[in-house]
């Protein structure tokens, strides 16, 4: 079953289109990564997917039930971009919280294993006014995931993460999808995107301007072979061309040393895709 | 039933970690301290004050002085009730507490509910605390009881109950600081309703009197304050009955069932706009 569909979704606030018909599916175990400038409409699509913004026009299913439905819920977790836990609870009350209001059974043993992936079995008991942002925005991650949820929606969810955390999380999304666990991430950081997501999806002014695998989306940015008078750089050249170009070189005596197919990393797709729009 | 009470409970200790409660409690201490000894002053030389004809000195003073207590027991229960309500969907939102909240399967009207709950739960008792409290001050010091014991107490908590929902249904609108003005300013409307009604009951102005009752209907708080006042004196008659209707802080005018009737049918209007309009609040 699709973990969640969005079919012809348009949300308009006031005289400003947030999306404009967009299409979007992510599948049971995928990671799609959702990217764009500030504005272009990705955390009004998550909010969609969650209930909390109603769209003015299409539909979005959670697990098959109408977004926003308590079933949907039932299916999801979410970490908003900007969110609070309030200060004078330790980081096992916020998991008793979520897990209270969510109806997980998990008991301690679920908190304790939520706070172990992301890092946090030490800070228990610690108040959250008493933890770091980044510790803040870790077991946000952690209330995301109380009561298995077969729908992940992170939104930012590594903005304010030091390199290590950030790896952590990186981790912890790689075991999700191993536990067959979907996830729809909303991040600014194209290096990890690039790093841990099946699909990318790329949002402009709110529509969909590129989607696909990453290997789908790079393009092909010349063949470059590295020979005794040096490298060579052919920019037109496609991958099929590499044997017939290190044929002509050897044939021409050169001594080839390496050849590589140059391909466009995921933030010049991006680049090309938003036309220069900054973030 | 079990996350509704989660709800109940996350809001009474949202209250607690910002010391509403010491407060209210520090404030109502410092009110019933004070209004013991007005009572004790005000008793002390009764015997001595020769009132106008007509006027028993004793139901006079007992009741205006209780009175005013009712009227200081309202202004509590209303600031503890603003306190408690004010953020709790727009305010809540905007500080990022709210979201991952509703995006849990409990249901926006559950959330709502459980707030109003909670709300009600701390300040109908606190309400009939203070209330009986002073009832207790002036029966002790000036051996004046009201005619009616239970009732206009849980007038009181019933119409700072109508705050509380007032107050959650301006949250839904509202940024916690505009909805903190709005709802003191309906309440401070009320007021000058009941304040103009006594006015006009002095002038004998039908119009003046017919305008503060439509007033107090429309934020029926402040009718049924009125009536709270009407009922401690419900068995006085004459003079005295007349000058206690031009009561402190708004006229002391029985409306009877109809009020209640009322006022339950305006709770019942007030939560189901507030349910509707946060039902369909994007956030």
């Amino acid at each position: 079953m699709t973990a969640l569909a969005v079919s012809g979704l348009a949300k308009r606030y006031g005289r400003v289109d947030a999306l404009r018909g967009v299409d979007l599916e992510v599948g049971e175990g995928e990671l799609v990564g959702l990217l764009g400038p500030n504005g272009a409409g990705k955390s009004t699509l998550v909010k969609i997917a969650c209930g909390l913004v109603r769209p003015t026009a299409g539909a979005a299913t959670v697990c098959g039930a109408p977004a926003g439905s308590r079933d949907a819920l039932r299916s999801l977790g979410y970490l908003a971009e900007l969110f609070r836990f309030p200060g004078w609870y330790s980081a096992d009350e916020v998991l008793l919280l979520h897990q209270r209001l969510s109806g997980s059974t998990g008991g301690a043993s679920e908190r304790t294993r939520l706070l172990e992936l992301v890092a946090l079995r030490d800070a228990r008991d610690r108040r959250v006014e008493a933890m770091s942002k980044g510790m803040q925005q870790r077991l946000g991650i952690a209330q995301a995931l109380v009561g298995e949820p077969r729908l992940l929606l992170l939104d930012e969810p590594t903005s304010a993460l030091d390199p290590v955390g950030r790896r952590t999380v990186r981790e912890l999304l790689e075991s999700l999808r191993g536990r067959g666990i979907s996830v729809l991430l909303n991040s600014h950081l194209l290096s990890e995107v690039e790093l841990v997501c099946d699909r990318v999806t790329i949002l402009l002014d709110g529509a969909v301007v590129a989607a696909g695998t990453p290997a789908e989306l790079a393009q092909a940015r010349g063949v470059e072979i590295e020979t005794d008078e040096g490298t060579r750089v052919y920019e037109d050249a496609r991958r099929e061309d590499a044997p017939r170009l290190v044929e002509e070189l050897v044939a021409a005596g050169r001594k080839i040393y390496g050849v590589s197919v140059r391909t466009s990393t995921l933030e010049e797709v991006y680049l090309d895709a938003v036309g220069g729009e900054t973030s | 039933m079990t996350a509704i009470w989660t709800i109940v409970r996350y809001g009474l200790e949202e209250a607690l970690r910002r010391k509403v409660f010491a407060v209210v409690l520090l404030l109502t201490l410092g009110f019933l301290g004070l209004f013991w000894l007005g009572n004790h002053y005000a008793f002390k030389d009764l015997s001595g004050v020769q009132p106008p004809a007509g006027i028993d000195a004793r139901t006079f003073a007992g009741s205006f002085i209780f009175g005013l207590a009712m009227f200081a027991t309202l202004f509590l229960g209303v600031v503890l009730a603003i306190f408690l309500t004010i953020g709790a969907v727009r305010g809540d939102a905007e500080r990022g507490l709210l979201q991952p909240l509703v995006v849990r399967p409990v249901g926006r009207s559950s959330l709502l509910v459980a707030r109003f709950l909670g709300t009600v739960g701390v300040c109908v008792p606190y309400v009939l605390a203070v209330y009986f409290a002073s009832m207790g001050i002036t029966g002790s010091a000036g051996h004046w009881w009201p005619d009616r014991i239970v009732t206009p107490g849980l007038e009181l908590a019933a119409a700072v109950a109508l705050v509380a929902a007032l107050s959650l249904l301006g949250s839904v609108f509202l940024t916690a600081t505009a909805n903190g003005i709005a709802i003191f300013m309906v309440f401070g409307a009320g007021l000058v309703a009941g304040l103009l009604g006594t006015i006009g009951h002095a002038l004998s102005s039908h119009t003046l009197e017919r305008a503060a009752k439509i007033a107090a209907y429309v934020i029926p708080v402040e009718a049924l304050y009125q009536d709270a006042l009407g009922q401690i004196t419900a068995d006085t008659r004459g003079v005295t009955r007349f000058v206690l209707e031009l009561g402190p802080f708004g006229g002391a005018y029985i409306g009877g069932t109809a009020v209640r009737l009322w006022a339950v049918a305006y709770l019942g209007i007030v939560a189901a706009v507030a349910l509707t309009a946060f039902a369909r609040r994007d956030l």
